[in-house]
């Protein structure tokens, strides 16, 4: 390390470092016959390399090789290649071609899980869409508390996932009549319902302690982008005679439509890899109407004995992040001559 | 510094800046703007607080009143001895203390690969770096949830070593370090560093070790917190890769994966007790260190990248 850090200083990027090596005696020699003799430069020895700091850079960079290898190269690689086996875990895999697309695509809970997925996608844009946009509008529009709005927005946000879904579970959706909700529906003598137990409210019940666990961040991310937009504009619109929804629709929408189109996309694509509240809230049920692909990749590969569906789940998987990487692109392409960025 | 200054005080003077004094003086926008501010206050407190403040209600309640009737306040009296009982009967001590030891060392992780692989990319600039880089931005497009199969296999059977790494914290502190994430936004912070300071360094005398520890880190002091923050929670909320690789061990398990495991045999109070101090972290983490959140700082980095 040290003989790296010695010598590093030599390497010839620019004037300044070409100074400091005809100061240093030992690279002298180096920089010289470089710039006496071009092709000299061009070979390139172990002993250069070490010297031009080739050696220091590989070893910083070497943890992030190393991890990166391992457990996110590898592993991209490793899922193709399941997803073409037969594996178990105990006796040598074998190549199955397409077998395991064809398993998962035939597999009846495969559609459900899908149309599951777009539903909750569905759902969790229109609650979580137009109410951050609303609030952040109206947050930024305070004088006084816009700190408190934000923080409490927030606030849901923070708490963990598995905390927030128990308490929706056992406390606020609970189906009997002490349940938070059937207690307040009580009071006007209605329910009590069963949330979570009923085909037709369960997905929209997940949706709903989703919407109210992850809106804040989006409304962290409006508030930062309207105050980027120019008070000019307003002014210049105010002179034209525009109105408040005038104003909001003409300048403030306009002007932070490029985060409006990222939001949308990140929403998109972390609906789609929904696990967390159908496994917690329901496993999946009733009758598999908060069946997820992501849930349906964990029971392939968990859920009867473990190594039997690990082909199926990791072509189930591998289907999932192509479909994403093809609609990010495919969005980032339709909206780019439309967003400001 | 004096244009940021004045542009704060005319944010003060004028708010989102979508309405004017002019408008705030009309009596339509006062009587809809205001009142819908109003609304959106008591709604957020309602619904931003509410949850947690019943959760921490909830906490100190007796089991038999928050059966009775979830609302009422406190019929009959404190009970504190949830909290206690679960702390040390229902274990929750341990499983919190397993739930710092695991953020520690993913935070551990990906810091040291971050700082040292954006410096390599960012500073020292090798040749290779930007085929390196590329294939870290890849890595961004292939989400986490997608490698659980190959990384599950990976870590029972790893290849070469013929060591299970399974119900080891080792199999959640190491794949914690390949976040793309933290390496782009890493690399972004230093690339914006003052290059004149690394060539002064380098004239006078500093190697790379040097460089790094005693110019690059100092400066990365705002980027290092962001980056800690949100690690630090991203592993206290994480709960499908531990509950996966640590299934067999429930003593090293953390609070995410314990408390549903838990649910069954525990009584609602002391439940929703184990569920107060598992949240109770991340809450005080947010309350004190609200800048970072709340400017957007780490989400905006990666949006426009």
């Amino acid at each position: 390390m040290e003989g790296a850090s010695a010598t590093a200083r030599d390497v010839p990027v620019d004037p300044i470092d070409v100074i400091s090596g005809e100061t240093a005696t030992a690279s002298e020699v180096v920089v010289g016959s470089a710039v006496a003799v071009p092709e000299e430069r061009v070979r390139r020895t172990p002993l250069t390399w070490v010297r031009g700091g080739g050696a220091a850079a590989l070893l910083f960079a070497l943890p992030m090789l190393l991890v990166f290898t391992a457990f996110s190269w590898y592993p991209i690689v490793r899922l193709v290649v399941l997803s073409l086996q037969n594996t178990n875990l105990v006796d040598p895999p074998t190549w199955a071609g397409l077998q395991n697309f064809s398993d998962v695509i035939h597999d009846p809970l495969f559609m459900t899980a899908v149309r599951n997925t777009a539903y909750f996608a569905l759902l969790a844009l229109l609650f979580g869409y137009p109410i951050p946009l609303v609030a952040a509008v109206l947050i930024s529009e305070s004088r006084r508390f816009r700190g408190v709005y934000a923080a409490l927005a927030y606030l849901p946000v923070v708490i963990p996932p598995v905390v927030s879904v128990m308490l929706w579970k056992y406390v606020f959706y609970e189906p009997s009549s002490v349940g938070l909700f059937n207690t307040v529906l009580g009071w006007v003598h209605l329910g009590p319902y069963g949330w979570l137990q009923t085909t037709g409210t369960a997905m929209p019940a997940l949706v709903v302690e989703s919407t109210w666990a992850n809106a804040g961040a989006t409304v962290i991310i409006y508030l930062a982008a309207l105050t980027a937009v120019d008070a000019d504009l307003y002014d210049a619109a105010s002179v034209d005679g525009a109105g408040l929804f005038k104003k909001i629709w003409h300048v403030t929408l306009p002007q932070i439509r490029g985060v409006l189109l990222v939001t949308l996309m990140l929403q998109i694509i972390g609906t789609a890899q929904v696990f967390l509240e159908p496994y917690l809230f329901t496993s999946g049920g009733p009758a598999n109407a908060t069946l997820t692909v992501l849930l349906l990749v964990y029971q392939y590969a968990f859920g009867n004995s473990v190594g039997v569906g690990f082909g199926q789940a990791a072509a189930l998987s591998l289907m999932l992040a192509g479909f994403l990487a093809l609609f990010s692109l495919a969005f980032w392409r339709l909206t780019r001559s439309w967003s400001t960025t | 510094m004096i244009g940021m200054r004045r542009r704060r005080r005319e944010q003060e003077e004028a708010p989102g800046g979508l309405l004017s004094y002019n408008d705030w003086d009309r009596v339509g926008v006062r009587w809809t703007v205001g009142p819908a501010q109003g609304l959106l206050l008591a709604l957020l407190f309602v619904i931003g607080l509410g949850p947690i403040l019943w959760l921490a209600k909830g906490a100190v309640t007796p089991t038999i009143d928050t059966l009775r009737n979830p609302l009422a306040f406190f019929p009959h009296g404190v009970a504190w001895s949830n909290l206690s009982e679960a702390w040390t009967r229902v274990d929750v001590g341990r499983y919190f203390w397993n739930t710092v030891v695991l953020a520690f060392g993913s935070w551990l992780c990906q810091i040291v690969v971050a700082t040292t692989g954006a410096y390599a990319l960012s500073v020292l600039r090798p040749r290779w770096g930007k085929y390196v880089y590329a294939l870290i931005l890849v890595t961004l497009f292939v989400p986490l949830v997608v490698l659980i199969v190959p990384l599950y296999i990976e870590i029972v059977h790893p290849p070469l070593i013929h060591h299970s790494f399974a119900e080891s914290y080792w199999a959640i502190w190491l794949p914690a370090g390949a976040s793309a994430f933290n390496v782009v936004i890493m690399k972004r912070f230093f690339d914006n560093l003052p290059r004149e300071l690394f060539e002064a360094a380098r004239i006078d005398g500093a190697g790379p070790v040097r460089l790094f520890f005693s110019i690059v880190l100092p400066l990365s002091k705002p980027i290092l917190g962001v980056v800690s923050i949100f690690a630090i929670l991203a592993e206290w909320r994480n709960f499908l890769w531990p509950f996966l690789v640590l299934s067999n061990s429930p003593d090293r398990q953390p609070l995410s994966v314990r408390l549903p495991a838990i649910q069954a045999q525990t009584q609602l109070g002391v439940l929703l007790a184990s569920m107060l101090i598992a949240a109770l972290v991340p809450i005080l983490g947010f309350l004190f260190f609200q800048r970072s959140f709340l400017r957007g700082q780490g989400f905006g980095g990666a949006l426009k990248g």
